[in-house]
């Protein structure tokens, strides 16, 4: 019998794979295509206090080996995400990571209560990464000092473990990850999306409304591979590594840099199954490499 | 239920420069209606996303559709070359379609339900399948197609299913102008309307339907064309219960929506 459980922050997932926030809502639309049992967690869009619009169309754009979007952490707020999504999600066997965004730390803290009497939000995960928004999230993630003060305000303030989900728009993932760690932090994430920019030549425009946007898919996995490797080897917490996961060849890469846990983000948006691919292809791997426990080979490349 | 799925190419033609017609034979007929698309993807690993395609028709034995497009970028041109036989990847069936029950309703009970379809430019391929549902529920159809010029693809099929007029901005066919012009010059009446194209196009018919029902199909740049990555939206006169922002998934509340209810 092969293990496939993974433990984080003392929440055990029954395979190490899950998804990125934003790329598969809270699950809804995807069920139609895989069987959310199957998943390890399933880490919902990122949530406020209260709705946002997001941001203006067009939102997405194709570039070479993956896309680029500046969606601006539409969400209808937590209050509709409590009474609609987390009994949705009830209905499955699997964790839920929620994902929480803000625009302020008064913000993050006022969902990160609302949640802390749901059961079914199992862990947190802190969106201070977005590229997309004009305040707060990925200026809390740049700013060593910043980061390190809202990990302590979240976390003064909820008996859920969190994870910060960090942002490759840095110059040292390594120190950004450890200040994550020392401020309370259970685990960290990344990487989110690096920022990027198209210009549609034919009309000389941007190809987003936003201008820039967050790149992500398949194109930027070395990226991400390397800086799992980096994050992981700086701290003591739990890792959960993403960025371009398409097939369980690059979930396992993601692991033996590293990361306990992986999220499939944008490729889900290409193969609605990739996902559950994930998990059986994990399962034939180990067993052709007889290997009895997953977690022999998480961060094994030294 | 949607899904990914193979389909395999039964024909391709070339109907006017840069537009093609491809007959698939696939699953996703089953359940396919006009107003829906379907996600082709490419062949090119770095050409990831599904190209949103709306479905022109859609066969009697409900085995195949077919789609009608234009070459519009890498992923365009790579499926003008595909041939009799060719693999196809294909995601469906997306989108709303068109409400038949609900136009049938939108008349007086004496005389039949006259539906005007307006199709401008690769808006038109939608229309065909539309008329011809609409036509068979018995709705009285009337199609006015706009084109460039005188490349009036897919035209003569519409008059098996309606009354037909063309407008062609170069003049060379039809009324001068585009499909309004076209509607006024023939002095056309009617109860509501269908439409697809261009945004300027839908949005001088969002006025000019005035108090009738106007449907417009819309399009935006689409990721997971299923409703979970928020990238294709619309402003909405009305709070969805979706988004609760007053932003509509285009993808999967649309492409289809009512005039009035969206803000464009």
């Amino acid at each position: 019998m092969i293990k496939t459980e993974v433990t984080i922050a003392g929440v055990t997932f029954k395979n190490p794979v899950m998804e990125g926030s934003g790329t598969f809502g809270s699950g809804m639309e995807y069920s139609e295509f895989v069987d959310l049992n199957r998943l390890g967690a399933v880490v919902t869009k990122g949530v406020a206090n209260v709705p946002w619009p997001g941001n203006p169309t067009p939102r997405v754009c194709e570039v070479y080996g993956g896309m680029l979007n500046a969606i601006g952490l539409q969400n209808p707020g937590i209050e509709v995400f409590c009474e609609r999504d987390l009994p949705f999600l009830s209905n499955y066997d699997t964790k839920v990571i929620v994902n929480v965004c803000g625009r302020s730390v008064e913000d993050y803290i006022e969902v990160v209560e609302r949640l802390s009497d749901e059961p079914r939000a199992d862990m947190l995960e802190i969106n201070v990464s977005c590229p997309n928004v004009k305040e707060g999230a990925i200026a809390f993630g740049t700013d060593p000092s910043a980061l390190s003060n809202i990990t302590k305000e979240i976390k003064a303030h909820t008996k859920k473990p969190v994870i910060m989900k960090l942002t490759p728009n840095v110059t040292n993932i390594a120190e950004m990850a450890k200040v994550a760690e020392d401020a309370g932090a259970d685990a960290i994430s990344l990487i989110n999306t690096i920022t990027g920019m198209k210009i549609d030549i034919e009309r000389r425009k941007f190809a987003l409304a936003n201008k820039t946007g967050g790149m992500s898919g398949p194109a930027i996995k070395p990226i991400a591979v390397r800086m799992v490797y980096q994050a992981s080897h700086a701290v003591k917490i739990p890792v959960i590594g993403m960025g371009g996961i398409a097939t369980a060849e690059d979930a396992i890469e993601f692991m033996m840099a590293g990361a306990t846990a992986v999220s499939v983000g944008m490729m889900n948006f290409v193969n609605p199954y990739a996902t559950v691919e994930c998990v059986e292809g994990i399962e034939d791997y180990l067993e052709r490499h007889g290997i009895t426990n997953i977690n022999e080979i998480i961060g094994c490349v030294e | 239920m949607k899904k990914k799925t193979e389909g395999r190419v039964l024909s391709r033609k070339c109907l006017a420069p840069g537009i093609f017609d491809l007959e698939i034979e696939t699953c996703l007929a089953a359940d396919a209606k006009a107003g829906q698309f379907v996600g082709v993807y490419t062949k090119d690993a770095s050409a990831l996303l599904p190209r949103p395609i709306s479905i022109c028709g859609v066969s009697d034995d409900k085995k195949s559709i077919r789609l009608v497009y234009r070459v519009a970028g890498k992923g365009t041109e790579e499926f003008s070359h595909l041939k009799e036989g060719d693999d196809v990847t294909l995601l469906g069936v997306l989108g709303n379609g068109y409400d038949t029950e609900k136009i049938k309703t939108l008349g007086n009970s004496d005389t039949p339900v006259r539906a005007l379809l307006l199709g401008g430019g690769i808006g038109v391929p939608p229309m065909l399948e539309l008329s011809k549902e609409l036509s068979a529920a018995g709705v009285k159809v009337i199609s006015v197609m706009g084109y460039r010029n005188s490349d009036t693809f897919l035209l003569d099929e519409f008059k098996k299913y309606s009354d037909t007029y063309v407008a062609s901005e170069d003049g060379s066919v039809g009324t001068k102008g585009n499909v309004l012009d076209a509607v006024r010059e023939n002095g056309i009446d009617f109860d509501c309307i269908c439409a697809c194209g261009p945004m300027p196009m839908l949005r001088a018919i969002k006025e000019f339907a005035g108090e009738k029902t106007a449907f417009i199909s819309l399009e935006e740049r689409m990721a997971c064309g299923v409703g979970a990555c928020l990238g294709c939206v619309v402003k909405t006169a009305h709070e969805d219960p979706h988004s609760h922002v007053k932003n509509a998934r285009i993808c999967t509340d649309g492409p289809v929506f009512e005039a009035s209810e969206v803000e464009i």
